[in-house]
């Protein structure tokens, strides 16, 4: 009974019962006959979010205000280079990868600068190096759609023993994100600073080294899920990203993740991720429009937030 | 000088006021005639501000009536009766709002001025009063307040506060008006003052230059730890009286070290004063104060001295120095944490092999901290908000004594805290600072000072006095904290 009520304590079971809700109903719905094929996608399309929510995780939980809206850009960026650079050889993989992790640094550095030298508000700063990013995801890619090399493209939409190659993946950067939130001395750090930056500066905190760390492992998060989700569906595309705009945030509130900062939460990311991807596909089962689609996930974020803030914290 | 005592526009019977276990007024009564000017003086937390708030209506007294004009009844009394009534403040905190224009911030002031062409008309009504208060001020009335210097926002304030609309200003609070002011523009608001008094106005004027106030005052009220310890005619005090009426009766400073030789010793911190500032010095194993009114600079410097050491993008591994806030909720505590987390933040570095924080060894000096401090608690694990005042401020002690920082900057820890508690920490810190630790105390109680090996009195943002040994006296740190040449 006790251990019972420790569990429903936890911030993150929540979205794990929503999401098994879901999958049921929609199990249900189509007769069973989908089960192991619903999974799957489910285990494969989350693994994106949980990437990008991991990096967005870290910056939300810097405290009031920060956020880093240039995700979708630097996802489309990454792909976009990335791809070119590789040219559908597989012996260009590495430097594939080399690309896509100097983007996301890069990205980092400059969101950092604004915000920290010209004294930008994040929200505003990573809005509008977003638009760069973007446009010099444009003038690069010109119209072209280059294959990804075949071993990334295998690789991405592979299973093994069952379970998407992507979802173990997701499940490394998690359990990385994990130890250094709850372990390590980098989550104490992030922590500290959404709680009372002021505090965290007079106890001793790096501040500033923290903040930019953060804006760089999401952007640099950001631009490993790009490159994987540009080899899963064949080539990069301009708007590709677009949808983890909304669910990169999603999934940290939902996942327990305090809004205003100082609390994070890992395990939540999964539930959120499965369950807003359920959301969907139930949805799609039903026949319902698109519009109907946004208007159910925007009312869900809120009721979420609605309910979160009224929770204790402990 | 005329005295009109049996003429009160203001009276404050018997008022008290707790703010949790602080008793800021202990039945206090004050008495403001029409036609006069009481000076108001008294050391931090003698009750002035409280006192201020009850008379403009902002803080309701918990016992203890106030009368304006013969309007009977606490209940009643509000900020808006106390307008009504003439009732004016200049606050220390300026209150204007920036992004607006003077304009603009008196057609905020007087809710009377409405309607077609309210932008003349507030403009006229300011611009009157600064043209006579300060004749040549030069103030540009439809520029934003936020473009002003701070002197000349402060003219405009004082300007506000004696304007008329829909009633004259009969009743005026100064708090520290020309504390930005330089000499000659104080000098017009100390006679207009008393041109306005002469025409059977009344002034409340505060301020820690004590020259002001025995020129311009009628009369002297001053005030000791919420009450009223002295109160006559200005003629009846001189400096040295003013003082010493502010003060206690001389208490005896506790088991002071003999003073040490430092002639040939390096300090281990020090600061350039600016000009002819005396240069701040602390040496290993010292304990040195900073005292002065609140907010003449001591926390500034103790955030420079601390920023100084660097930190903001690579944690020390070896820090140099801690810090205590006094304030707590700014400055402190990591309110969504344990008891444990915000003991052990500073230490951290210490703590951590590999990037991962080595738990266990986290929770024995935390431990052995709360049993050495007594932080009273059943567990670590306890949020920091469940704690008392006092309690959390011990855990604020602890994330700093715990480290191997040689310096401990300390920014008037003690507020708020009870007697017992701070008996115990001043022991520790005693018994920290033999073994060679050095601790930067600003405080704003006297008991404290006297703790130190040597003080430093600040003024204005910087140090004016340091004292050392004997020195180190209620009487010497007044003095030395209260301007004695007019501003």
């Amino acid at each position: 009974m006790t251990s019972l009520r420790t569990l429903f304590a936890k911030p993150w079971i929540w979205s794990f019962l929503a999401a098994a809700g879901v999958w049921l109903v929609t199990i249900v719905f189509t007769g069973g006959a989908s089960a192991a094929g619903l999974s799957q996608a489910a285990l494969t399309f989350a693994a994106f979010s949980i990437i990008v929510g991991i990096g967005q995780m870290f910056v939300i939980t810097l405290g009031p205000g920060n956020v880093d809206l240039s995700i979708p850009a630097t996802m489309t960026l990454a792909g976009t280079v990335a791809l070119k650079i590789m040219d559908s050889s597989n012996g260009l993989i590495l430097m594939g990868l080399l690309v896509t992790l100097l983007i996301g640094l890069a990205i980092g550095i400059i969101n950092y600068a604004l915000i920290k030298l010209l004294r930008i508000p994040p929200i505003i700063a990573t809005l509008s190096s977003s638009f760069i990013i973007q446009s010099a995801a444009i003038s690069y890619n010109r119209g072209l759609r280059i294959k990804p090399p075949s071993a990334l493209a295998e690789f991405t939409t592979a299973t093994t023993l069952g379970i998407p190659n992507l979802a173990y993946l997701a499940l490394a950067v998690s359990v990385a994100a994990w130890v250094a939130l709850e372990k390590g001395i980098y989550g104490r750090w992030v922590s500290a600073v959404g709680q009372n930056m002021r505090a965290a500066r007079m106890a001793g905190v790096p501040v500033d080294g923290v903040r930019a760390a953060t804006y760089l492992l999401c952007a640099v998060l950001a631009a490993l899920a790009g490159l994987l989700l540009s080899c899963f569906s064949g080539g990069a595309a301009l708007n590709m990203g677009a949808e983890y705009l909304l669910t990169s945030i999603a999934v940290v509130v939902i996942g327990g993740t305090a809004v205003a900062g100082g609390f994070a939460n890992v395990p939540g990311i999964w539930g959120a991720s499965l369950f807003l991807f359920l959301v969907v596909s139930m949805l799609n089962t039903y026949g319902a429009a698109a519009g109907i689609r946004l208007l159910l996930t925007g009312t869900i974020i809120i009721a979420v937030i609605i309910a979160a803030s009224r929770r204790p914290r402990t | 000088m005329t005295f009109q005592k049996d003429n009160p526009v203001l009276t404050v019977d018997g008022a008290s006021k707790s703010f949790g276990a602080v008793r800021a007024l202990n039945g206090l009564s004050f008495v403001l005639a029409a036609g006069e000017c009481v000076g108001l003086v008294g050391h931090n937390g003698a009750g002035k501000s409280t006192l201020v708030g009850i008379m403009n209506g902002g803080t309701r007294p918990d016992t203890g009536t106030i009368r304006i004009e013969g309007n009977e009844g606490t209940g009643r009394y509000s900020v808006a009766v106390a307008r009504k009534h003439g009732v004016r403040c200049v606050f220390q905190e300026l209150s204007l709002c920036p992004n607006l224009t003077v304009t603009e911030n008196a057609r905020i002031a007087h809710a009377s001025i409405r309607g077609f062409a309210w932008r003349r008309r507030a403009e006229r009504v300011v611009r009157s009063k600064l043209d006579e208060i300060f004749p040549d001020h030069g103030i540009d009335c439809g520029q934003s307040v936020g473009m002003l210097g701070i002197a000349q926002r402060q003219m405009v304030e004082i300007a506000m506060a004696f304007s008329e609309s829909d009633g004259p200003a009969r009743i005026v609070i100064l708090d520290e008006p020309t504390s930005s002011l330089d000499a000659s523009i104080a000098r017009q608001m100390l006679a207009y003052i008393r041109k306005f008094v002469a025409a059977g106005g009344s002034v409340v004027l505060i301020s820690h230059i004590l020259n002001e106030i025995l020129t311009t005052a009628d009369r002297i009220v001053v005030m000791k730890d919420g009450s009223v310890v002295a109160n006559g005619p200005s003629s009846g005090f001189t400096l040295d009286s003013l003082v010493g009426a502010m003060g206690s009766v001389v208490r005896p400073r506790d088991a002071a070290a003999p003073p040490r030789d430092r002639t040939d010793t390096k300090p281990i911190l020090s600061r350039r004063g600016s000009d002819s500032a005396p240069e701040f010095r602390a040496y290993a194993g010292e304990i040195v104060g900073l005292a002065g009114l609140g907010g003449h600079g001591q926390t500034e410097t103790l955030v420079e001295l601390f920023r100084g050491f660097g930190g903001d993008w690579k944690a020390r591994t070896n820090i140099r120095a801690a810090f205590v806030a006094g304030d707590r909720h700014v400055d402190g505590n990591l309110p969504m944490w344990s008891i444990l987390r915000n003991i052990s933040i500073t230490l951290l570095t210490d703590l951590t092999r590999a990037g991962i924080v080595r738990e266990r060894n986290e929770r024995a000096i935390a431990q052995s901290w709360r049993e050495r401090i007594g932080i009273r608690t059943d567990s670590l694990d306890n949020p920091i908000l469940s704690l008392s005042g006092g309690n959390q401020q011990k855990v604020l002690f602890s994330r700093a004594l715990a480290t191997r920082a040689p310096i401990v900057l300390m920014d008037d820890p003690m507020r708020g805290v009870d007697i017992g508690t701070k008996q115990e920490v001043y022991s520790l810190l005693r018994a920290e600072a033999d073994q060679g630790r050095t601790f930067v105390w600003y405080s704003t109680e006297i008991d404290e000072i006297c703790q130190c090996d040597r003080v430093y009195v600040f003024r204005e943002g910087r140090i004016v006095e340091e004292l050392a040994g004997d020195d180190i006296r209620e009487d010497r740190v007044l003095a030395a904290s209260f301007s004695t040449e007019a501003a």
